[in-house]
C-alpha cells in the first residue's frame, strides 16, 4: 500500500484549535462566527483534499513525536478514518450555521465560551478519526471528553451540574479506570499499539485474556453508550440543542463507536476475533442495547430524550454490524456512521427549531405542530425515515447492508433484532409526525398560521434532510471508503 | 567559562545573596533585579552543563582543584543534569512571577526575602550537583534553614507554628541522614559518593552498611514528606506566602526524591538496594499507602491550597514507589516524574498565587465565580490539573504511563491500582473546585430560556472580570504551555537523558 507523508492530517486537526485565541479575543458575535465558518470551511477542505488519495488506496501519514518506544503520536488517514472525518467536518459547517440561529434566537449567555469549546471538540474529533494508534486515539478521546464538559453544562444551573457529574463519571471514569489499564496491558504484551489489519496480538494468547481485554476496550470507550454505560447520554441532553445535535448524534458518540471499530479491526483484527469467536459476544451485548434502548425510547416524552435513547440503539447497530465480522455487515456498520449522522442531526435540529420557535420540549405538547412549522416537520419525517431505515433515505442503505450481513454471517437472532428494532423505531418516531399533521382543529395546540424558526435554524435542517435523501441515491463515496476499510 | 558551569551554577546565587542583603540596606529596588540576574546565570549554566553532559558524558568539577576522594567534587551526570535544569528554571520562573506579591506582602523585608530565596536555590542546586555525601548534608542544612525563614515569613499567623513543626521534622530528618553518612564513613573511610560505591561491594554483608542505608533513607523520607512522615508539609506550605510556596513546594520534595534515587543508584548500587536489602516490596506498599492517604486527605480538605499540598504528598508516593519497583521502566517513570511533577506543581501553585493575590483566601467558599473573574489563570490551572490527573498530551500522563507500566512489569498490582485510584480521585478533586468556580453562585436565571429573540446578544466580555496582572499571568502561561511541550518531547527526554541516568545493571 502506498504511504504518503504529509502534514495535512495535523493541519486538519489543528485548524479549529488555532482559531480559539481569535475567538477568545474577538469582541463581537459577527467576528466570532465568521472565524468559526472559516475554520469549519478550511477543515472540510483539508479533509476533502485527502479523499482522492485515500480512494486511490493510499494512506497519508504524519508522525509528530515518538513518546514511548514503539508508540508515537501519529496520524494516519485511512479509509475508515476518512469516512468519519468527512461526516464530522461537513456537518460542523451546517451546525455552525444552526448554532448562530439557535444561540442568537434564545439569546444564550457565554457564546464565546460556547464557540471556543465547540472548535476544540471538533479538533479532537478529527484527531480521533486520523489517529494511527490507540495512544493517539486515547489522547484525542480524552481531549474531547473535557472539551465537551463546558458545552454540556452550558446553562450552569443545578441540573447542568448534576448532568455534568454524570457525564464525567461515565466518560472519564471509564477512560481512566478501564481503557488506560487495558491499553497498558496491551502495550506490555505486544510492545505496540499501532492499528493494523491483522491486529497487534500474536494470536497465541489465551482466549480468556483476549475476552477480558476486548470487553475492557469495548465497554471502556463509554461514549459508544453500550448498556450498562449508557445513561450519561440522556443526561447530557441538558446541553443546548446544537451541542446535542453535533456532539451527541455525530461527534462524541460516533467517536465512541469509531474507537470500538478501531479496537475490533485494528487492535484485535477480524481474523483473531472470528477464530476465537469473540465477535458473537460483542454482537449479543450490542443487540441487547439495540432492543432495550428502543423500548426505553418509546416511553420518553421529552423529544430530545427520545432522540437520545434512539441514538443509544443506533450506535449499537454500528458495533453490531462490525462485530458480525462478515463483509456486508461490516460495510453496513461503517456506512451507518454516516447515514445515521445525517438522519439524527436533522432530528435534533428539528427539536431545537421547535424549541426556539415555540419553547416546547415535550412530545405531548406538539400535537398539530405540523401546521405551524411544516418545513421543520417534513424534515423531521425524512430524518425519521432515515433512522428507521426506509427508502428513499440513506438509512435504508446501511440497514440493508446490515441485514445482508446477518445473513452472510448466518446470525438469525441478529436479523430478528434488526428487524424488530426497525419496527420499534417506527413506533417511536412516526406517531410524532402523524400527530403533528393529522389532528382535528380542537386537538391542535397551535394556531393555524405558518411560523417557522429563524432562517438560520431552518436552513441547516433542510440541508441535512436533503442530505439524508441524497445519500440514498449517491452513497458511493461512503460505500467505497467502507469497502476499502475492510480490504475489498 | 564553559568548564566552570558546575561551579557557577552554585556560587553565583550564593554570592548574590550577600549582594542582595547589602542592597536591601541601600536601595530595596535593586534586590529583585540582582536575584533575577543571579538565577538567570545559574539557569544558563545548568542548561550549559546539561548540554555538555548529553554531548560528552559526565562532567566532573574539582572544587579548589583538590583531587577526589579528598576534595569535594561536583559530579554532573544525566540524572542530576536534568534535575539541575528543572530546579533552576522553576526557581527563576517563580521568582519572576512572584515579584508583585512579594512587593505587596513584604515591602519592608525585600532584602531578607530575596537573600533567603537565592540561598534556598543555592542549597537545592548544591544538593543536586555535589558528588560528596557530606557536602550534601551541609547543603541540605542551607536549604532547610533558608526554607524555614521563607516559609515563616508570611502574613498568616499560623505560618510560624507550622514552620516550627517543619523545623523539628526537618532537623530530625537531616540528623538521620548525617548519622547514616557517619556510619558509611566509619565503614569505608570515604565521603565521595563514587569512591564509597567502589569500596562498598566487599562490605555488603556488613550490618553497618545496611543500617547506614536504612537510616539515610528514613532521613530523606522525612525531608520529602513520605507518608507517614508527611505531617509537617501541608500546614507549612499552606500558610506560607505564595512566593515561598511556589518555590518550595515544587522543588524540595523533588530534590529529596533525587537524593533517594542517588542513594539507590550511585552510593549504594541497584544490586545492593534491590537484592541485598530486601525492602523494595514493603517500600512499594508504603508508597501505595502514601498515594491512597494523600488522595483521601486531599478529598477531606476544604481549602484549595491545602488540597494541593496533600496531592504533593500523594505524588511523593508515586515517585518513591516507582523508584523502588526495581526495574528500569519504574525508575524511568520516577525520574521523569521529578521533572513533570515539579512543573505541574509549579503551574498549579502559580495559579493559586494569582488567586490569592486577588481574593486572599483559598477556602472553597471563596472560589465562586472564579472562571468568570480570572479566566486565564483558571485556564492555566485547568491544564495543570489535567497534568496531575494524567490526561495526554500533558506531561503528567507520560510519567504515569511509565510508572504503571513498571508496576505491571514488576507484578506490583497494588501500585498500579493505587495510581489509577489516585488519577480518578484527582478528577473528583479538581472538578469539585471547577464546579464551584463554574456554577456558583447559583442564580435562577442565566439568560437561558425562552425569551423573546432580541437583535443583539448579551455583551460578551463580562464586566466582572478581574484578572491578575500580566507580570503574573505570562509566567503562568509559559509553564502551562511547558506542560504540554514537555509531554510531547517525553520520547526525546527519555531517549537522550533519562536512559543514560540509569545504570545498565538495572533492567
Amino acid at each position: 500500500m502506498e504511504t504518503i507523508t504529509s502534514i495535512k492530517p495535523l493541519l486538519a486537526v489543528l485548524v479549529s484549535l488555532l482559531i480559539t485565541p481569535i475567538l477568545v479575543s474577538s469582541r463581537g458575535p459577527n467576528v466570532r462566527e465568521t472565524w468559526t465558518f472559516v475554520a469549519a470551511g478550511l477543515k472540510f477542505l483539508l479533509v476533502v483534499s485527502m479523499v482522492p488519495a485515500v480512494l486511490g488506496g493510499a494512506e497519508i501519514v504524519y508522525t509528530m513525536a515518538e513518546v514511548f518506544p514503539g508508540v508515537a503520536i501519529k496520524f494516519r488517514v485511512d479509509a475508515l478514518g476518512m469516512l468519519f472525518a468527512l461526516v464530522a467536518s461537513s456537518l460542523w459547517i451546517v451546525t455552525s450555521a444552526y448554532s448562530i440561529g439557535y444561540m442568537r434566537g434564545l439569546n444564550e449567555h457565554s457564546q464565546t465560551r460556547y464557540f471556543v469549546f465547540f472548535a476544540l471538540a471538533l479538533s479532537a474529533t478529527i484527531g480521533v478519526a486520523f489517529s494511527a494508534n490507540l495512544l493517539t486515539l486515547y489522547l484525542f478521546y480524552e481531549m474531547l471528553s473535557f472539551a465537551t464538559y463546558p458545552l454540556v453544562t452550558h446553562h450552569q444551573d443545578s441540573e447542568a451540574r448534576s448532568s455534568g457529574r454524570k457525564y464525567l463519571l461515565y466518560i472519564v471514569g471509564t477512560s481512566i479506570g478501564i481503557v488506560l489499564p487495558a491499553m497498558l496491558i496491551c502495550y506490555n504484551m505486544t510492545g505496540t499499539l499501532e492499528f493494523s489489519r491483522q491486529g497487534i496480538f500474536a494470536g497465541t494468547e489465551p482466549r480468556s485474556t483476549m475476552l477480558v481485554l476486548l470487553l475492557m476496550l469495548v465497554l471502556g470507550f463509554a461514549k459508544v453508550a453500550i448498556m450498562p454505560l449508557h445513561s450519561w447520554l440522556p443526561a447530557a441532553m441538558v446541553a443546548p440543542t446544537p451541542v446535542s445535535a453535533l456532539l451527541h448524534a455525530v461527534a462524541v458518540v460516533k467517536v465512541g463507536a469509531f474507537s470500538v471499530l478501531r479496537v475490533l479491526t485494528g487492535i484485535f483484527g477480524i481474523d483473531l476475533l472470528s477464530r476465537l469467536d469473540l465477535g458473537t459476544v460483542i454482537c449479543y451485548i450490542a443487540a441487547f442495547t439495540v432492543i432495550v434502548a428502543s423500548l426505553m425510547a418509546l416511553s420518553q416524552d421529552g423529544l430530545k430524550r427520545r432522540l437520545a435513547f434512539s441514538t443509544i440503539g443506533q450506535l449499537s447497530y454500528i458495533v453490531l454490524g462490525v462485530a458480525l465480522l462478515s463483509p456486508k455487515g461490516m460495510i453496513g456498520g461503517m456506512t451507518h456512521i454516516a447515514m445515521h449522522a445525517f438522519g439524527k442531526i436533522t432530528l435534533f435540529f428539528c427539536a431545537g427549531a421547535i424549541f426556539v420557535a415555540t419553547g416546547k420540549k415535550n412530545i405531548s405538547e406538539m400535537v398539530g405542530i405540523g401546521k405551524r412549522m411544516p418545513v421543520t416537520m417534513i424534515a423531521f419525517f425524512i430524518g425519521s425515515l432515515s433512522v428507521i431505515g426506509l427508502p428513499p433515505t440513506g438509512g435504508f442503505f446501511s440497514k440493508w447492508y446490515l441485514v445482508l450481513g446477518t445473513l452472510q454471517a448466518d446470525q438469525m437472532p441478529m436479523l430478528i433484532v434488526l428487524l424488530g428494532s426497525s419496527l420499534l423505531n417506527a413506533a417511536y418516531f412516526l406517531p410524532i409526525v402523524y400527530r403533528a399533521f393529522f389532528c382535528t382543529a380542537e386537538e391542535s395546540m397551535f394556531p393555524n398560521t405558518v411560523q417557522e424558526a429563524p432562517v438560520w435554524c431552518v436552513t441547516p435542517l433542510v440541508i441535512t434532510a436533503v442530505g439524508s435523501v441524497a445519500l440514498f441515491f449517491y452513497p458511493t463515496v461512503f460505500l467505497q471508503l467502507a469497502e476499502l476499510a475492510i480490504g475489498k | 567559562m564553559n568548564a566552570h558551569y558546575p561551579a557557577l551554577l552554585v556560587t553565583v546565587p550564593l554570592l548574590s545573596g550577600f549582594v542582595i542583603s547589602t542592597a536591601g540596606w541601600l536601595n530595596k529596588r535593586f534586590c529583585f533585579p540582582i536575584a533575577v540576574a543571579a538565577l538567570a546565570v545559574s539557569a544558563f549554566s545548568c542548561v550549559g552543563v546539561l548540554l555538555q553532559v548529553i554531548e560528552q558524558g559526565a562532567v566532573i568539577y574539582k572544587l579548589g582543584a583538590w583531587e577526589p576522594p579528598f576534595g569535594i567534587v561536583y559530579h554532573v551526570d544525566h540524572l542530576n543534569g536534568l534535575v539541575l535544569v528543572v530546579v533552576s528554571m522553576v526557581a527563576l520562573i517563580n521568582l519572576i512571577a512572584s515579584k508583585r506579591t512579594v512587593q505587596e506582602e513584604f515591602p519592608e523585608k525585600l532584602g531578607p526575602f530575596y537573600t533567603m530565596y537565592v540561598f534556598m536555590c543555592t542549597g537545592l542546586l548544591g544538593i543536586t550537583v555535589t558528588g560528596d555525601a557530606f557536602n550534601l548534608y551541609v547543603l541540605l542544612e542551607i536549604t532547610a534553614l533558608s526554607g524555614y525563614g521563607l516559609l515563616s515569613m508570611s502574613n498568616n499567623d499560623r505560618s510560624t507554628f507550622a514552620t516550627l513543626n517543619y523545623l523539628y521534622m526537618g532537623t530530625i530528618g537531616a540528623c538521620f541522614y548525617l548519622l547514616g553518612v557517619g556510619y558509611l564513613y566509619i565503614v569505608t573511610g570515604s565521603l565521595n559518593m563514587r569512591d564509597i560505591a567502589q569500596i562498598l561491594p566487599s562490605l555488603y554483608g556488613s550490618k553497618a552498611v545496611v543500617a547506614a542505608f536504612i537510616i539515610c533513607l528514613v532521613g530523606v523520607w522525612a525531608k520529602m514528606a513520605f507518608f507517614p512522615l508527611h505531617g509537617w508539609l501541608p500546614n507549612a506550605y499552606t500558610f506560607a506566602s505564595s512566593a515561598a510556596s511556589g518555590l518550595i513546594t515544587p522543588l524540595v520534595t523533588k530534590v529529596m526524591i533525587y537524593v533517594m534515587i542517588r542513594l539507590i543508584l550511585t552510593i549504594f548500587t541497584p544490586a545492593f538496594a534491590f537484592s541485598v536489602v530486601l525492602v523494595s516490596k514493603p517500600i512499594v506498599w508504603l508508597a501505595v499507602i502514601a498515594i491512597v492517604m494523600g488522595a483521601v486527605l486531599a478529598l477531606a480538605s476544604r481549602n484549595l491550597k491545602k488540597m494541593l499540598t496533600y496531592i504533593v504528598v500523594a505524588e511523593v508516593g508515586y515517585m518513591v514507589g516507582g523508584a523502588w519497583l526495581g526495574n528500569r521502566i519504574g525508575m524511568t517513570g520516577a525520574i521523569l516524574h521529578i521533572v513533570n511533577d515539579a512543573l505541574m506543581t509549579l503551574c498549579v501553585f502559580l495559579a493559586v498565587g494569582n488567586i490569592v493575590y486577588k481574593i486572599k483566601d483559598t477556602g472553597f467558599e471563596n472560589l465562586q465565580g472564579l472562571f468568570r473573574k480570572m479566566p486565564f489563570t483558571m485556564g492555566a490551572f485547568v491544564i495543570g490539573a489535567m497534568s496531575i490527573i494524567g490526561v495526554p498530551p500533558t506531561c503528567g500522563f507520560f510519567s504515569k504511563w511509565y510508572l504503571i507500566s513498571g508496576g505491571l512489569q514488576a507484578g506490583q498490582y497494588g501500585f498500579v491500582a493505587a495510581l489509577l485510584f489516585s488519577s480518578l480521585v484527582s478528577v473528583v478533586l479538581f472538578f469539585r473546585v471547577f464546579e464551584i468556580g463554574f456554577y456558583e453562585p447559583l442564580a435562577d436565571h442565566h439568560g437561558h430560556g425562552h425569551s423573546a429573540p432580541q437583535p443583539e446578544p448579551q455583551p460578551q466580555m463580562h464586566p466582572m472580570m478581574d484578572e491578575a496582572p500580566v507580570s503574573m499571568l505570562v509566567p503562568l502561561m509559559v509553564v502551562a504551555a511547558g506542560l504540554v511541550l514537555v509531554g510531547m518531547y517525553t520520547g526525546d527526554i527519555v531517549e537522550h537523558i533519562v536512559r543514560f541516568a540509569i545504570p545498565n545493571a538495572l533492567i
